[in-house]
This record gives structure tokens, C-alpha cells and sequence, in this order.
């Protein structure tokens, strides 16, 4: 109970902090529209060329396109996550305070990252989502339980997303420059969820390995929930299987750090 | 994909900011000084200073040899994501908006190297935003350089040569593959277009900075128009609606990057209905361009009021 008060404020005080810098979150409305309108252009000229290209038809395919933007900085796909902060921390040694705390580390960290990524949600994502919805031909479910089943792949997508992100910032007990490695994420990230291109327009195996992969959880998977192209249960099933598998992975790799590593700093 | 490149950009020299940032104010302040205010020559001093400040940031780089390396590799592979990305759109079709594959590698490769040079060039304005709002814009205004200058060498990242490499290399490949009847005049066209262009991403560049004055911490507005301006004519003009073309065009002229000058190479229709000579007009756009632009940044910086620390 207590425990659950605690995360709660900490994801709270996620959601606040990102909150605060209003111009800058005006700023990344602004400039993830403008991708939108690009990308959207370039996919109506690839439609135009194959129709049913994927098994989307041109408004899926409009849809998909402002679903990429509404979920970018939420699921920090391209980086921007908490993951470079805690990098810091571990470089720094402050990450010895976190360790020291009566708290958890994955969970405190994993709090703190889906209240970034709420706010980033509401507050970056549904703007270019509606604008989107407006001017561009689209393909919405009507039913509201549609919404509620893609709202729930939503949430799975955000704690895959951290497992990944997590995993990736853990390696700084290792590595201690950890710019390598989050351009590697970032590039894996964009290339794998879906972000470039739809996964389902990827030709042949190599199509498929990028279906099974962790990343295909973030977008392509809620986008196929809302655009009704896969069953939610089925889809539940496998990020949750992601979920786990990343966030077990974490706690593994935590344990090791905390157990052999030497904290930096003094 | 703009946040891609350029977040992973910043993270890369945090360690060196320290020690660079000092070297760099004792070489210049000696220097620079040398050269006196004399009239007129503010243009030759600007680009005295900034060669003295991006050869310091690439002394500093170049200590870390094998991060340089891995980062100007990154830059290169991230940079060509884009293109990967339309290769695959390419395993699924054979045209898009009616071009086939080696005419948007031409739109492609000039887009990715005019930008590739000017992101070179003065790529790191964007962090004038930050050094408004930290205040530490203040000790660029007492030093004896102009300010713009200082300001486009800040933090000059040599690894930006991994997107001109890229964007060259597909330009190559496309100029290899084009079923296209060469003249003097086409050849000459090429390297005019890719240097105006660059001379327009610059000015971009600069009245993106002149707005961070008024907008500090909307600096990633900017991105929509550089980032998202080369990701636009990647294309052909014809994948887009026609007020997006006319915008463009007539208010952000970035259709004189490399559109205009590379459907003229190509013998394709204008978009517009333009006429045939505007292919020839980049560089006149390009020094209007970084006119307007010096003109904005003179006003945004005579509007500047430290935050006082």
C-alpha cells in the first residue's frame, strides 16, 4: 500500500516535471506535425503506387503514419527517455544514492518513465493525432471497445519500451560512455519498431524477424490493434511475453551491477 | 527522424565542454584580438574567428580519435537510414510519384549533401536556445569576435562529415545510374546547386537561431524546417499537395535546394508551372536567403537582455 503510494508519487512527479516546459513541448507539437505531413505525403505516394500495399489501404496507412508521431516521444522511440539521465547517474557514482534509498531501483526508474511518458502522451501526442485526423483521410474504430483494447496495448508498449531503454542504460555500469550505445538503441529503435516504414511493408524474412522483435511492440503492434488488423488477445499475449522477458532481464542485470560493480565517484 | 540524429549528436562531447571551452577562450581572446576593429573587415574577422574556434573543437576532437570515429560512423549510418528507407519502399515498387529509384537518389543525394554541409558547417546554432536561457551567451558577447561567428563554431562537430559522406555517395550512385543526355551546363549545374543549397540550409540555420532569441526553448521548431526540410525533398515535388509545394516555394524557398535544378538535369515538368530558368536562380536565392537571415539575427541579438547571472 505504501509502496504503491510511493511510485505513484514518483510517476506523478514525472508527469509534472516534463509538464513544465511548455514552449518546448508547443516546439515538439509543431515539428512532429510537420513530419507527419511529410511522411504522410510520401506514404500516399507509395499506396498510390501499390494499393493494399502491407494489407493497409491509404487511410490505414494516414493513421499509422500520425499514430508514429503521437507515440515517438512518449515511447521515447528515437531516445529521450529517463535512460540518458539514469546513464548519467551511473557515470557520475550518483547512482549510489539510488541504491541507497528504500526503494527499488527498476521500479523507481520505471515510475518516473511513465509519467514521462503519459505526459508526453497527452501532451505532445494527441495534437498531431487530431490535427492528423482532421485534415487527412483516416481509418478510426467507432466501437469504443476497440479504443479500450488499444489503450491497453498502449500501456504494454510503454513497460517494453522501458525494458529495452532500462537494459540499455544499465550497460553504463559497463561501458561508463554510454553514447555508443544509445545511438545503436536509437537507430534500432527508429529501424525496428516501425517509425521508417511500416513493418508489415518490410520484404520477405526480413520482414518477419522484425515482427518477432521486441521493438515491433511499440508501434506496429498497437497500430494493427486500432486499424483492426490483429486480434488484441493475441497481440496482449506477445508484448506481454516482451514485457516480462525485458523487465526480468533488467532486474538480472541489475543484480549483477549492484553485486560486482564498483560505484564510480567519491 | 530530425530528434534521431541530432539528440545523438549532443550526448556524444559532454566530457569535453570543460577543458575545450577554456582552450578555445585563451587562443582566441590572443588572437583575435590582433586583428583590431577595423572598418570593413568584420566579415574577414568573423571568419578568422570561426576558423580559430572549429579548429579548436576539432584539436579537441581528434584526442579521442576512435570516439570520433565511432561517431562519425554513426552519424553516417544514421543519416542513411532514410535512404534504407526508401530503398525498401523501392523492394515493393518501381516508382514513387512517377520517379523511379535513381532520380530520387539525385533529389536525394543533393538534399543530403547541401544539408549535410550546411548541419557541418553551423549545425550546433540550435544550441543558442540554451546558452540564451543559462546566460552563458553573455561571455560570447565581451569576447572580441563577432558573435555570430562564435556561435556557429561553438562545439564544431567534425563528425557532421558522416552525413556529407553519405549524402555524396549517394549522389555518386545516382549519377552513375541516370539515363540522363550530359551538357557543360548540366555538369556545371551540380556542384552550384549542392553549394546554394548549402547557402540556403545556412540561412535556415541562422533565422532559426534569431527566433531561439525571442523563443528560447523552442529550439526544436527548428528541426521542422532543417531536418524536415531535407526529409522533404528527398522527394519529388509531385508526392506532395500543392500548398505544401507553393509553401515551399514562395515562403521557405527550399524547392531551390535541389528540386528546381535537378528536375531541369532530369528534363521533368516544374512543379508550379515555373518557368525553365529558375533552375539557374539557386545562388541568387541562397545569398538573398542568408541576407534576410544576417538581417534577422542582428535584430534578434540587438533584443537580447541577459538573464543576468
Amino acid at each position: 500500500m505504501g509502496a504503491g503510494r510511493l511510485y505513484a508519487a514518483v510517476a506523478a512527479g514525472g508527469f509534472r516535471r516534463y509538464a513544465t516546459y511548455r514552449t518546448a513541448t508547443v516546439a515538439g507539437v509543431f515539428t512532429n506535425t510537420v513530419f507527419g505531413l511529410i511522411l504522410v505525403y510520401t506514404y500516399l505516394a507509395l499506396w498510390d503506387a501499390r494499393p493494399h500495399l502491407g494489407g493497409y489501404d491509404p487511410a490505414q496507412a494516414v493513421t499509422y503514419v500520425w499514430l508514429g508521431q503521437a507515440f515517438l516521444a512518449a515511447l521515447a522511440i528515437g531516445g529521450g527517455g529517463v535512460e540518458e539521465e539514469l546513464m548519467e547517474r551511473i557515470r557520475t557514482g550518483d547512482v549510489a544514492i539510488d541504491l541507497y534509498r528504500p526503494v527499488d531501483l527498476q521500479l523507481w526508474w520505471l515510475a518516473a518513465d511513465v509519467g514521462r511518458a503519459l505526459f508526453q502522451l497527452v501532451g505532445r501526442g494527441v495534437v498531431p493525432f487530431v490535427f492528423g485526423a482532421l485534415f487527412f483521410p483516416v481509418s478510426l474504430p467507432v466501437d469504443p471497445l476497440a479504443w479500450v483494447a488499444f489503450l491497453g496495448t498502449v500501456v504494454l508498449a510503454m513497460l517494453v519500451g522501458f525494458g529495452i531503454r532500462f537494459l540499455v542504460a544499465l550497460s553504463a555500469f559497463w561501458l561508463m560512455d554510454g553514447t555508443g550505445v544509445l545511438q545503436m538503441a536509437r537507430l534500432a529503435g527508429f529501424f525496428c519498431s516501425g517509425m521508417l516504414l511500416p513493418l508489415n511493408v518490410f520484404p520477405g524474412a526480413l520482414g518477419e524477424v522484425v515482427r518477432v522483435l521486441p521493438w515491433s511492440s511499440l508501434l506496429q503492434a498497437p497500430a494493427d490493434v486500432l486499424l483492426g488488423h490483429a486480434d488484441p488477445l493475441g497481440t496482449y499475449a506477445f508484448q506481454g511475453t516482451w514485457a516480462v522477458a525485458l523487465l526480468a532481464a533488467g532486474r538480472l542485470v541489475q543484480l549483477a551491477a549492484t553485486r560486482r560493480v564498483v560505484v564510480q565517484g567519491g | 527522424m530530425a530528434e534521431l540524429s541530432e539528440q545523438a549528436e549532443f550526448s556524444g562531447q559532454a566530457g569535453l565542454s570543460g577543458q575545450a571551452g577554456l582552450s578555445g577562450q585563451a587562443g582566441l581572446s590572443g588572437q583575435a584580438g590582433l586583428a583590431g576593429p577595423a572598418a570593413g573587415s568584420r566579415l574577414l574577422d568573423g571568419l578568422r574567428a570561426y576558423r580559430l574556434i572549429a579548429g579548436m573543437w576539432i584539436r579537441s576532437t581528434m584526442a579521442y580519435r576512435a570516439s570520433f570515429v565511432m561517431t562519425t560512423f554513426g552519424n553516417f549510418v544514421s543519416s542513411g537510414l532514410d535512404f534504407v528507407a526508401i530503398l525498401l519502399m523501392f523492394s515493393r515498387v518501381d516508382a514513387l510519384g512517377g520517379y523511379p529509384l535513381p532520380e530520387i537518389a539525385l533529389l536525394y543525394g543533393l538534399s543530403n549533401a547541401a544539408f549535410g554541409l550546411a548541419d557541418l558547417a553551423i549545425g550546433s546554432m540550435d544550441r543558442l536556445g540554451r546558452r540564451v536561457r543559462d546566460g552563458t551567451l553573455d561571455i560570447l558577447l565581451v569576447r572580441p569576435a563577432p558573435v555570430l561567428a562564435q556561435v556557429a563554431a561553438d562545439r564544431f562537430a567534425l563528425r557532421r562529415l558522416g552525413r556529407v559522406i553519405q549524402g555524396s555517395l549517394v549522389l555518386g550512385w545516382a549519377l552513375t545510374r541516370l539515363d540522363v543526355d550530359w551538357t557543360p551546363l548540366k555538369l556545371l549545374l551540380m556542384p552550384v546547386t549542392v553549394v546554394s543549397g548549402c547557402g540556403i540550409f545556412c540561412a535556415v540555420f541562422v533565422a532559426g537561431a534569431a527566433f531561439q532569441f525571442w523563443a528560447q526553448d523552442a529550439s526544436e521548431v527548428q528541426n521542422a524546417f532543417t531536418y524536415g526540410g531535407t526529409t522533404l525533398l528527398q522527394y519529388p515535388p509531385t508526392v506532395f499537395g500543392k500548398e505544401l509545394v507553393r509553401g515551399v516555394t514562395f515562403i521557405l524557398p527550399l524547392a531551390f535546394v535541389n528540386w528546381l535544378p535537378a528536375l531541369y538535369v532530369l528534363g521533368r515538368p516544374y512543379p508550379l508551372d515555373l518557368p525553365r530558368w529558375t533552375a539557374f536562380t539557386p545562388p541568387l536565392v541562397a545569398v538573398v536567403c542568408c541576407a534576410l537571415a544576417g538581417a534577422a539575427w542582428r535584430v534578434g541579438l540587438r533584443s537580447y537582455r541577459s538573464t543576468g547571472n
